[in-house]
């Protein structure tokens, strides 16, 4: 019996998401701080020397790939358990039972998740793609902080990061409290904590994402 | 409360056999009585139907008493209709009115193929209990009852999973179709004895393992079982299943009886 054959069954699957799930929540935590930055509202000298250290760490850099790794399984991984639950009941129910019996969020991780992936596309491309272009072809970074300070002045772009931070909360309601339980963390003596710190998190870290692109185009940070 | 009866329209899935499509059918049965369980109104239903010379509704039933986990139906959406911790027999009619449309389904889960309208088959349970829900025990005298101390608490707990009658409403209730319920219920009554321990290594693993071969769907921790599980059964024993899971994988990934 190999590591293979215990995270191939479906438990084994939720572990995968479960331990993802949890990478991809410590880097919103380092993601939030690094950005949180522009709240000194300094012109982005702050938030550069922190961009800096995170574009040119080679400890971030190599957890970089790790980060995209991690992703991507989560993303695959995620999308293929959701496809095969779906077919697991070929007649569906005349009657369903809604949300009398569970939450439209806990039902809808995989909507939400491609919801937020069609948001990291476009957020990819807006910042971190042409950073390490500009890296690779002058060897210096951008100034994020001009480029956040541009392309924030757009309204449709605010609103696609409103919808994507809404995305995110959800997801992260039931996502993290679920990667706990999946450890096996969902006893009586720490569910109510689990789910109290997760709905917290869930506000909170997508709040202050939300504020980064709104006080841009307020001009209040500027 | 005052009795009454009631006139109803039933609308009940008919389906031949696991092989043809079924399709919904309307009944009206009147003068129903308040008093009576689901099931007897099923029972005036069928009677009704046998006198006019018609093909009765195929349900499963056993002890009417909500602890033999026969009874199976999905009500208005519903595994085992709408009251909390109860079976479809203790279902009763004082939930209905007058006039009231019910809508009948089977529990809906490739696993559980439909055998014959509201019939389905739940044998896949018993492949899973095969497959690790069950102790060595040495043959001879029976030992002394507290030869083996027993912590209270886990007495408790593993007696409340124990409670699980196997009716099936998790998977029905499950949008994902998955037996994680049933299977964390019968690996925790036995996960919390000393009873259990020789095959604790291989018993969560062998056992999913079967879940996922019989074709049930996967545990995303949404919670539809626990709010419609007759017993109660709380989804604790899905995260000590999960225990189970990662103990086995992080100590025993060599243990003998590993089925793959």
């Amino acid at each position: 019996m190999s590591w293979k054959n215990y995270f191939s069954t479906s438990i084994g699957k939720k572990l995968q998401m479960s331990l993802t799930g949890l990478f991809l929540i410590v880097f919103l935590l380092v993601h939030c701080y690094v950005n949180a930055q522009i709240f000194y509202n300094d012109g982005g000298v702050r938030f550069n020397e922190a961009a800096h250290f995170m574009g040119t760490n080679i400890v971030i850099r190599i957890t970089e790939f790790g980060l995209f790794g991690f992703l991507i399984l989560h993303i695959v991984q995620g999308l293929s358990l959701a496809m095969k639950n779906k077919s697991r009941r070929s007649n569906a129910y005349a009657v369903s039972a809604g949300n009398k019996t569970s939450a439209w969020y806990s039902r809808s991780m995989a909507l939400l998740g491609t919801l937020i992936l069609l948001f990291l596309v476009m957020h990819i491309s807006k910042f971190w793609a042409p950073n390490r272009f500009h890296q690779l072809t002058t060897g210096e970074e951008m100034n994020l902080f001009t480029a956040m300070r541009e392309e924030f002045q757009t309204l449709w772009v605010v609103a696609v990061y409103a919808f994507g931070c809404i995305s995110l909360a959800w997801h992260l309601i039931h996502g993290f409290y679920s990667a706990f339980q999946t450890l096996g963390l969902g006893t009586s003596k720490y569910k109510g904590t689990i789910k109290s710190i997760g709905v917290a998190f869930s506000i909170i870290i997508p709040l202050i994402f939300l504020m980064m692109p709104v006080l841009f185009y307020l001009h209040i940070i500027a | 409360m005052q009795h009454y009866n009631m006139n109803l329209t039933l609308k009940v899935w008919k389906q031949k056999n696991s092989k043809t499509k079924g399709a919904f059918e309307s009944y009206k049965v009147s003068n129903i009585s308040s008093e009576m369980s689901f099931l007897e109104m099923f029972d005036v239903l069928n009677e009704q139907l046998v006198s006019e010379g018609k093909e009765p509704i195929a349900f499963d039933h056993d002890c009417r008493e909500g602890i033999c986990g026969m009874c199976s139906m999905y009500i208005n959406g519903r595994a085992h209709g709408p009251w909390s911790q109860n079976t479809t027999c203790q279902l009763h009619m004082r939930e209905y009115k007058d006039g009231d449309t019910i809508v009948v389904e089977p529990w809906r889960a490739d696993a559980f193929p439909v055998i014959k309208d509201l019939v389905v088959d739940r044998s896949g349970f018993d492949r899973i209990i095969q497959a690790g829900g069950y102790i060595s025990v040495n043959t001879g005298n029976a030992q002394d009852a507290n030869a083996l101390p027993i912590d209270k608490q886990k007495a408790d707990e593993s007696f409340a999973a124990a409670s699980c009658i196997g009716c099936g409403a998790c998977v029905a209730a499950c949008p994902n179709a998955s037996a994680m319920l049933f299977v964390s219920a019968k690996v925790s009554h036995l996960a919390l004895l000393p009873q259990g321990d020789p095959e604790r290594k291989t018993r969560a693993f062998n056992m999913v393992n079967q879940m996922d071969t019989e074709g049930f769907g996967s545990c995303t921790n949404i919670g539809a079982c626990e709010a419609e599980c007759p017993k109660g059964i709380s989804l604790e024993n899905i995260a000590r299943l999960n225990r189970e899971y990662i103990g086995s994988m992080l100590s025993g990934s060599n243990a003998e009886g590993l089925t793959n």
